[in-house]
């Protein structure tokens, strides 16, 4: 760690207590928790962008099926539901898989001239097939106590399972678009993620009996103690009369919210670690090779589009990981709120800002750009209200200028991104490439 | 069996609105494509300049329609459009100074151009929210329907008629004019023979004395003006809603990826597929199936292939096969 990351990460940290000092430590620890969701998907991101140049446009995809996959594990199963369409939900699962080996085995034993004229009629077959059992089932399913639940439920199990388990979803999506997507020019993996992203949300959206759909999953179960036990236990009572807290409900949210924290840096610094090791390993040095030559790497027998593809599913599993995270703290799934310019551009923003290439800087960027996304709104307001105060309360254009105040983050996002990449193309935390040079000089 | 009253019913359904959504695209994808060839890169703020020279539009429309001028039977919108055009000129013409052509000078990769153009479509995203706000605006008016369901029914004795609606008319016939011209523009002057030459070669064009920036700067021109017509157009047709012009990124990208990237026929014929295939796999075939099967028959479920939730999913099939089985588009495009 050089001076200039102390220096940077030190302010990061007086910004933030200066918030819990003059709005409140509740408020403080919020911004926090999301701050440091915010680091490990720019991670995520940096690892695709930053350690191999690749344009992930879909980052809002992946953080959305990791959420998905929280709701799936730790939401109690609906028994009834099982009962009423277990089986046609078997049976349509059952066709699924008949198709794929049909389709498979169809296209080793025909000529090459018929393979793609088999292949679409086997596949439209195989999808009126799954739709006779996959209609009725979704039916029954959505129609029992659709006000309260109306879909499958999870597995039960608790919600920290579903963290790496949405690593791993997030990461299988990510291999299935990588194999299209890699290898063809830069811009079509962007074009193809930003397509697979939209999709994933409109499933999560419309297959209501996968994940309730716009009526939301609510009341995920959390990790850590709920205010409305811990008011009531003795030991927390104790706790907070020790410390001297005036609100005892005050209290036992900021003890969540310090729960959460120390959850979330956890699995920040298990991510970090990773990644600035495979970064220092001769992986990472590859990685760099082929990111900054791409031919002369091939050349060297490296293989580019495997190694495009690798770090690509890292990438989308942190990802998914961040967004299991966020479900958790959020303990709902909201379809509606997946909206790409805050869920994707905005973690590129972060890992422009951070410096490319540098996970002090990624992490970095996630706080800042986080923060300034919060505070943007209260800002804008203030910025607005006395841009507008010469016109007078009851002008309709201070009206309105104050009504969209909010929208000024977007601006500010704009602006941010722009001038980095203008004047600070390597961002605040430049990556380090000393070594590197040392070595070219030396040879 | 009734032939006559099927073709009716599918015209109605799928023909007449898949050609004006396909003109549409077509105009966002030509756009798309200019600046794929000439300045090389995928500019994810598009959208938003679609969506920005439609908020001119609708901002003149309103203001138009307060002090009483009316072109009627055609909509307000129409005379505004020029406005709206021009300002989205103006707004591709000063982002580019400012921020596109730093980076042309420094020849930088494609990708950097596209991260740059998110930085440009969120400003256009947070002026358009601050200007007219995030939710639906309608702005059409006039006449409605140019022919009815009824009328076109006694016309033709059927027992289904052909609506058409004169939005559907204003934007396959305003499509036709820009894109005859853009042809015109593109086949037979000076500067369109310039363009297609810095698009081929940019080094060869650069030796045989044309100006690039001459070039870049026209590109903008066509590629604005054509984004404020088919935002305005889709408006007009749809409603105008500002979050929409992220997702119908991913059919214009589709539909430009389809053709062939730089190349504009392709793109019209890329929209087109894009426009005939998302509409058809959306719609249910049950009543059409039931005028072609015997009597008192019908089909039971609504015999639709995806539901209209999923059509931005047709799109990203469509790009994926492309990307599958022939990356070059169907009108061989550049690939690196």
């Amino acid at each position: 760690m050089t001076k200039r990351v102390a220096l940077l990460y030190g302010l990061m940290c007086l910004v933030l207590i200066a918030i819990g000092f003059l709005q409140s430590w509740n408020v403080a620890f919020g911004i926090f928790n999301l701050c440091v969701i915010s680091a490990v998907m720019a991670l995520g991101v940096n690892m695709q962008w930053g350690y191999a140049g690749l344009f992930n446009v879909g980052v809002m995809g992946f953080t959305a099926l990791g959420g998905l996959t929280a709701v799936l594990v730790s939401m109690p199963p609906v028994g009834e539901a099982w009962a009423a369409a277990g089986g046609d939900i078997a049976l349509s699962l059952l066709s699924l898989a008949g198709t794929i080996v049909a389709v498979i085995y169809a296209r080793r034993i025909v000529p090459p001239v018929l393979k793609l004229p088999v292949t679409l009629v086997l596949l439209l077959a195989g999808y009126f097939l799954i739709g006779v059992f996959f209609g009725p089932a979704t039916d029954a399913i959505e129609s029992i106590d659709p006000a309260l639940s109306g879909y499958l439920g999870g597995a039960g199990l608790p919600v920290l399972v579903a963290w790496p388990l949405a690593g791993l979803v997030a990461a299988g999506a990510g291999w299935l678009i990588g194999r299209i997507a890699l290898g063809l020019r830069a811009d079509y993996l962007a074009i193809a993620t930003l397509g697979i992203s939209e999709i994933i949300i409109a499933i999560i959206k419309y297959e209501e009996w996968l994940s309730r759909g716009v009526k939301n999953v609510t009341g995920i179960p959390r990790p850590v103690p709920y205010e409305v036990n811990l008011v009531e236990s003795e030991w927390f009572i104790n706790l907070a009369n020790f410390f001297g807290a005036s609100e005892i409900s005050d209290a036992a949210s900021l003890f969540v919210k310090l729960c959460y924290a120390v959850l979330f840096v956890i699995v920040l610094a298990i991510i970090m670690w990773f990644a600035e090791r495979a970064l220092k390993s001769p992986w990472g040095r590859m990685m760099r090779a082929i990111r900054d030559n791409r031919d002369a790497a091939a050349a060297m027998g490296k293989d580019v589009k495997r190694r495009h593809l690798q770090t690509f599913v890292l990438g989308c599993a942190v990802c998914g990981i961040a967004g299991a995270m966020l479900t958790t703290l959020d303990g709902q799934l909201t379809p509606t709120s997946y909206i790409p310019l805050r869920y994707t551009f905005l973690i590129w923003v972060m890992v422009i800002l951070g410096g490319s290439g540098n996970n002090w800087g990624s992490i970095l960027g996630g706080f800042i750009i986080w923060f300034l996304w919060v505070e943007a709104e209260p800002f804008g307001n203030w910025f607005m209200s006395t841009v507008t105060a010469p016109l007078g309360e009851e002008s309709e254009l201070a009206q309105h200028l104050v009504a969209g105040a909010a929208y000024m983050r977007y601006l500010m996002m704009g602006a941010i991104l722009l001038t980095v990449m203008r004047f600070a193309p390597k961002g605040l935390i430049p990556e380090a490439t000393n070594r590197s040079t040392a070595m070219t000089r030396s040879s | 069996m009734e032939i006559l009253n099927a073709l009716a019913l599918f015209a109605n359904f799928v023909v007449v609105p898949a050609t004006a959504y396909g003109a549409q695209l077509a105009l966002g994808a030509l756009g798309v494509t200019l600046i794929f060839g000439i300045l090389r890169f995928a500019n994810f703020a598009h959208g938003e300049l679609m969506s920005f020279g439609t908020m001119i539009t609708i901002l003149v429309t309103w203001f138009l329609q307060n002090m009483g001028v009316s072109i009627a039977p055609f909509p307000t919108a129409l005379l505004a459009l020029p406005i709206g055009v021009l300002a989205a000129i103006s707004m591709a013409l000063v982002t580019d100074r400012m921020v596109f052509r730093f980076y042309r000078k420094q020849r930088s990769n494609p990708i950097v151009f596209a991260i740059v153009s998110v930085g440009v479509m969120f400003l256009i995203a947070g002026i358009i929210r601050i200007v007219i706000g995030p939710a639906d605006q309608s702005f059409a008016d006039g006449q409605r329907f140019i022919i009815g369901a009824f009328d076109s029914r006694r016309a033709l004795g059927l027992d289904e008629g052909i609506a058409i609606k004169q939005s559907q008319v204003i934007t396959v016939v305003v499509t036709a004019i820009v894109v005859a011209w853009l042809f015109w523009f593109l086949q037979k002057t000076r500067s369109g023979k310039a363009m297609r030459a810095y698009s081929d070669d940019e080094d060869l064009a650069l030796l045989s004395g044309i100006n690039p920036e001459r070039v870049v700067t026209i590109c903008w021109v066509i590629a604005a003006a054509l984004a404020a017509i088919a935002g305005t157009l889709y408006g007009l047709d749809k409603t105008y809603k500002p979050f929409i012009f992220l997702q119908i990124l991913l059919p214009i990208f589709a539909a430009t990826i389809l053709g062939g990237i730089g190349q504009p026929v392709g793109a019209i014929l890329g929209a087109f597929i894009v426009a005939f295939s998302e509409v058809t796999v959306t719609y249910a075939f049950k009543k059409f199936l039931a005028y072609l099967g015997p009597t008192d028959w019908a089909p039971e479920g609504l015999v639709q292939l995806l539901s209209t939730d999923y059509k931005f999913a047709v799109s990203f099939i469509i790009l994926v096969a492309v990307l599958l089985i022939r990356p070059t588009g169907i009108i061989r495009g550049k690939v690196i």
